[in-house]
């Protein structure tokens, strides 16, 4: 069996692929037409017997998160795709949108007719205007061909699609911050209870699901529930999306089963960068705890990561070799995490502030060895407290980085700064250096 | 009136640092360690508020039937369950460390202005980073600063530095007020509170978010930078400003009134009051006060005397007079059993009015039917599947009523009709209905409240119309007026058809009642005048003296005071400021103002507010002290010394269970159409607006809305003008040009504030409601 199983990614290679007469030639909209002539309820028990989880990064069953609508409750209901890719190292979505955009509309025909909504929104980045205008085209063909809007396929089922563009905060990839933003407010996470199938976009039962999650529903419609099995571990079935990027010779999206090993899809993008070695790797992106070479035969799936002490989350493989000084890349993420975090809550509004003062100290070479415990103190007193898992995501690559590199921390304490080039670590030539 | 216990609610036992707590299902942990005394630290938290979870500073551990949760909770977001075992700082290492780290990070960033902070003494965040915070912080860096401060208002001041973002002043502005003015703006380190640059804080309700905010973050521009809260003597106290009937706390240093704060009463203000409540009390230490008794000389002016000479002139100007008394709206219960005791013993004569404003014979009969009961409360309120306004805008006339039905529209979606030309920004709060006339009101049952504010003396017939259709449809009928004194003087009697108690004076048998309490032979057996007619007789002779205690002449008639002038009537004034009655008084006689001496007020509910002295070193003597010392100068006591000495005697007195006066029965006014240049002026007052007891506080006037005439859009398209054009209103008498504000209102109506500044509608046009006026484009 080949360690690769293309599904969405088949037909990323044909020019037309985006356009809906691309999407069609492959049997594209096939599964909408087939699932509207089903039973709602029997297009929820396939994908929750499919043993589907959303590729958003919690991994959480996604027939079971459809099976919480309450039906027959007289209330619109919703669904709402998270297309808010905004994870450090995470490039599937956007990918998959640009080249596929179609197989998302068929799902999202899917989802919604399987939990009774008639009105779908697709949340995007601001940012990706080329990835917008795909998807605004692709909406507006799928109109066209009669696969939205009323009566759709001739099977009297009515969806009508909403593409909203964010105004490009991390935080409105947070479920609820994002329904929050969807509903015209700040993007800021909301208390639960109550939970989005019961009070989500409008006070209404509402399904979020990531795009991946979604755009993998057409596959399994068609092609049934044996075959998506036969593909990935015992509980972690199917194919995903990994994003490979960094110091990798051929960075980008690869399509394989879920548990593949970065050591297989190092092979198939062609190894670290010529010359170099492997020295830390996220397995789903910065907000994942860091792994190093000792990881590489770890199973990329969601029980195999979580054993190993990280999280599959976006399963964005950053990859870095041993020029890349591990201080420098915490501080830059957690520059990151403090400009993203939404302020609503005390650790991660102050906390985020702080982190980046301490570690901007200590890759300064400013400080004692009894800095780090501080920080690692402050970073415990911040990862577990906050509201929402930002937070949480934030404390990851310094609590880890120093577990795995803390002989390098000290190294910038006692050497007065960083010991690494930073040149050495770019993928461009610097100007006096061959 | 205690608090109902219901018992139909499920009652839930969970264990906290190993003691069982039982409350009732949906209580917060927090607020069930509350109850063991356990004091889990907080800022976001406040049990009026929607839960925030914010702070993150009540963490504690949690496990429900041997789950825990693997990180701590915050305890204001979780409501308990069957089987929970909680465990606080006090109990769990990693509760008191995760409740020590946030503190630490809640300081990073927090000034160390505690010496200069208003809020330094009596601050939350003070008090529990001593209690549970770390003794010294690790934060080596630069603090976070701000421009300082931010007027958010002309009476809210903020220092973002200090703030910690609980959001309690936004939630507080949304949830309770309805006022969403402020919100969080920005995100990260640098959120924080703010308003949009056109839409300043314009709220009734903004001194709570300075009560709530849990640091120095939000202060009053009045009291900023004034005293420290450790210097102040604070003593509990009722609100002098309206009938809603607010607890309050009066605040005192070195004789002086510096702040007053909501006091806390579940029944009737839960924790809140209105601005004018909290910022409306400069008018105490005021310029004007009068401050020694004051007679007129013979060179026309007025001089200062003693006691006992201006007692001694007062006593000859009244003597063998036919007087009448107006006793005002702000009087004390205590005070308005004084004024008609005094009329009925003193000066034989039942010609005694508290109403202080418009008024009609039909409105004296509508009291006479509800004097002294008890008809509906707030917790009725809380309760109603339908409340109805009839000439009452809570908002603006009883602010706490606003906030009680706004609570329960927003909780249940309360039904609310508003029978009124013109749909305000309250009863657009409020989700009223409007009608434009009782007999339209529809779908009353014996759980529906009726609320009758005093404007209905405006209407003919409207007093008989809605206790008809309180009659006929079992629904509860309260009349709220605008002043804090009026249902206490309506108990007192302090109206001419009646005696305390509600007793009609046309009864012999109430009028045996009383002479026996009073121990007096006779009592004057003819209803006494209206304050009107009291006015009118005191000009054209038939009254040659008046006793005016705290009443303005424009409050009912533009022509009175002049009049009044030009007659040889005597004139004796008790008043805390100088005014237009003492400018032609012949005795002034200082009294006492609200925070000068003790007292009650009834609230609108009948609910007695009783307040002590917050002044305590204050001099000054109560009405009731001053009538009892002038009718012993008369000859003819009233044996009335003291507050006290009245609370005894009303209570010897008891309740009246004979007959009432009867029920009044007006046809209702038909309204006629004005031509199309024409309308029909209606108006009330503003919560802040010109009343006398808002003089000498700037911030607070700051924020009262400014003047405008609502019209309709037919109108306006009529006259050619858009909103904020301006427009004028005028009659024969006078013009009042004001920006137009295109609104909800009835085709043939205009509405205009009744005493606000630019638009004074007694004084320049004559009349405040009911007449015709001319509408033109200025």
């Amino acid at each position: 069996m080949s360690k690769i199983s293309p599904v969405l990614s088949a037909h990323w290679d044909e020019a037309d692929s985006f356009t809906f007469d691309g999407y069609k030639r492959h049997g594209g909209y096939n599964a909408a037409i087939k699932a509207l002539a089903m039973e709602p309820d029997a297009v929820i028990a396939q994908i929750k017997d499919s043993g589907l989880r959303g590729r958003g990064g919690a991994g959480f069953p996604t027939g079971m998160k459809w099976s919480f609508i309450p039906q027959g409750d007289g209330k619109e209901h919703y669904l709402v795709v998270n297309a808010d890719e905004s994870e450090p190292g995470t490039c599937k979505d956007m990918p998959l949108l640009m080249a596929n955009p179609h197989v998302l509309i068929e799902g999202m025909i899917i989802a919604s007719y399987a939990i009774r909504a008639n009105y779908a929104f697709i949340y995007i980045r601001g940012e990706v205007v080329h990835v917008v205008r795909r998807v605004q085209q692709a909406i507006a063909d799928a109109y066209k061909a009669g696969m939205l809007g009323k009566n759709i396929g001739g099977k009297g089922y009515d969806l009508e699609l909403v593409l909203h563009i964010g105004a490009g905060a991390y935080i409105c990839g947070e479920e609820t911050a994002l329904l929050d933003s969807l509903e015209g407010f700040r993007g800021q996470p909301r208390l639960r209870p109550p939970f989005p199938a019961i009070a989500g976009l409008y006070a209404r039962p509402t399904v979020v699901n990531n795009v991946e999650s979604i755009a993998s529903v057409p596959a399994i419609i068609d092609r049934g529930n044996e075959w998506f099995q036969s593909m990935g571990t015992e509980k972690s079935k199917g194919f995903t999306l990994y994003s490979l990027s960094g110091h990798v010779t051929n960075p980008g999206q690869i399509e394989a089963p879920l548990g593949i090993t970065l050591r297989e899809l190092l092979e198939l993008a062609g190894g670290v960068r010529a010359g170099h070695t492997l020295k830390f790797w996220t397995p789903g992106g910065s907000s994942t705890p860091l792994f190093t070479a000792e990881h590489l035969d770890v199973p990329l799936d969601y029980e195999g990561v979580a054993a190993a002490g990280s999280m599959l989350g976006t399963k964005a493989l950053q990859i870095f070799d041993e020029t890349t000084c591990v201080v420098r890349a915490v501080l830059r993420w957690t520059e990151f995490y403090k400009h993203e975090s939404c302020g609503k809550c005390t650790p991660c509004r102050e906390g985020t502030w702080w982190l980046v003062q301490m570690i901007r100290d200590l890759e300064a070479g400013k400080g004692t060895p009894a800095d780090l415990d501080k920080l690692i103190d402050i970073t415990n007193n911040i990862a577990g407290r906050s509201f929402c898992a930002l937070a949480d995501g934030a404390a990851s690559p310094i609590i880890s980085s120093i577990k795995y590199f803390r002989a390098e921390y000290e190294a910038h304490l006692t050497n007065g700064g960083c010991p690494f080039d930073p040149a050495k670590s770019t993928l461009f030539v610097t100007v006096g250096q061959a | 009136m205690s608090t109902e216990i219901t018992t139909d609610v499920e009652m839930i036992t969970v264990v906290i640092d190993g003691f069982d707590v039982t409350v009732p299902k949906g209580t917060l942990v927090i607020r069930a360690a509350e109850k063991l005394g356990i004091q889990i630290p907080r800022f976001c938290d406040h049990p009026l508020l929607s839960p925030a979870g914010a702070c993150r500073q009540c963490l504690v551990d949690i496990e429900v039937n041997g789950r825990a949760f693997p990180k701590p909770q915050a305890s204001c977001t979780i409501p308990v369950e069957n089987g929970m075992i909680v465990k606080t700082q006090l109990t769990s290492e990693v509760a008191d460390k995760a409740q020590k780290g946030i503190m630490e990070l809640l300081l990073i960033n927090h000034p160390l202005d505690c010496p200069v902070c208003d809020k330094g003494g009596e601050c939350p965040l003070q008090n529990q980073a001593m209690s549970n915070g770390r003794e010294a912080s690790r934060y080596e860096g630069v603090k976070r600063t701000y421009e300082k401060p931010v007027a958010i208002s002309s009476q809210v001041l903020l220092d973002r530095e200090r703030c910690v973002l609980c959001a309690r002043c936004t939630r507080f502005s949304e949830e309770i007020a309805g006022d969403p003015f402020i919100t969080l703006n920005e995100r990260g380190a640098l959120q924080q509170v703010g308003i949009y640059e056109k839409d300043p804080f314009l709220s009734y309700f903004s001194g709570n978010t300075v009560q709530i905010c849990p640091v120095g973050a939000l202060t009053g521009a009045s009291y900023r930078f004034r005293s420290r809260p450790f210097d102040l003597g604070s003593t509990p106290s009722a609100c002098e400003h309206c009938a809603s009937g607010c607890a309050m706390r009066t605040d005192v240093r070195r004789g002086k009134t510096l702040r007053r704060l909501a006091g806390e009463d579940a029944d009737v203000n839960e924790e809140w009051n209105c601005d004018k409540g909290r910022w409306a009390f400069k008018y105490i230490s005021s310029k004007e006060r009068v401050t020694s008794p004051m007679v007129r000389g013979e060179d026309g002016e007025l001089h200062e005397a003693s006691w006992p000479e201006a007692l001694a002139r007062a006593a000859a100007g009244l003597k063998g007079k036919r007087a009448g008394v107006l006793v005002g709206g702000r009087s004390t219960i205590e005070d308005a059993y004084a004024y008609q005791k005094f009329a009925r013993v003193a000066l034989g004569t039942n010609d005694v009015d508290f109403r202080a404003r418009l008024h009609s014979d039909e409105e004296a009969a509508f009291l006479g039917t509800i004097a002294g009961k008890i008809t509906a409360t707030y917790r009725d309120l809380d309760k109603a599947d339908h409340v109805v306004l009839v000439d009452f805008e809570p908002e603006d006339e009883s602010p706490i009523v606003f906030l009680r039905l706004y609570k329960q529209v927003r909780k249940r979606g309360l039904k609310i009709t508003t029978v009124s030309p013109v749909s305000s920004r309250g009863s657009e709060k409020l989700g009223a209905t409007m009608v434009s006339s009782v007999a339209n009101v529809a779908g009353l049952t014996e759980k529906s409240v009726i609320l009758v504010g005093e404007r209905a003396a405006e209407v003919i017939g409207q007093f008989t119309a809605v206790t008809k259709l309180a009659a006929s449809t079992g629904a509860k009928l309260s009349w709220i007026p605008r002043r804090a004194g009026e249902v206490g003087a309506l108990a007192a009697g302090a109206i001419g058809n009646l005696l305390p108690g509600g007793r009609p004076v046309s009864d012999a048998a109430a009028r045996v009642d009383i002479q026996s309490a009073w121990g007096v032979d006779s009592l004057p057996s003819k209803p006494g005048k209206a304050t009107w007619e009291i006015l009118e007789a005191a000009t054209d002779g038939r009254l040659n003296a008046i006793v005016v205690g705290g009443v303005d002449p424009l409050d009912i008639s533009s022509e009175a005071l002049g009049q009044l002038l030009d007659t040889q009537t005597f004139v004796l004034s008790l008043e805390i400021a100088h005014s237009a009655i003492t400018a032609i008084a012949d005795v002034v006689l200082p009294v006492a103002a609200t925070a000068e001496k003790n007292g009650t007020f009834l609230n609108w509910e009948g609910r007695p507010r009783a307040f002590e002295k917050a002044l305590t070193d204050s001099l000054t003597r109560s009405d009731t002290r001053i009538l009892s010392a002038l009718a012993d100068e008369m000859g003819t006591p009233i044996n009335l010394p003291s507050a006290k000495a009245v609370a005894k005697e009303i209570q010897v007195i008891g309740p009246w269970d004979g007959a009432r006066v009867a029920a009044p029965d007006v046809a209702l006014a038909q309204s006629s159409t004005p031509d199309a240049d024409h309308a029909i002026l209606h108006s009330w007052r503003q919560l802040l607006d010109l009343g006398t007891l808002q003089t000498g506080e700037e911030n607070l006037a700051g924020t009262s809305r400014p003047a405008h005439v609502v019209i309709s859009s037919a109108r306006a398209a009529r006259l050619g003008v858009s909103n904020s054009e301006l427009v004028t209103v005028s009659t024969a008498r006078g013009a009042i040009t004001v920006p137009a504000q295109i609104g909800s209102i009835e085709e043939s109506a205009i509405w205009l504030p009744r005493n606000s500044d630019g638009s004074q509608c007694i004084a320049t046009l004559g009349a405040a409601s009911g007449i015709v006026v001319k509408v033109a484009k200025a």
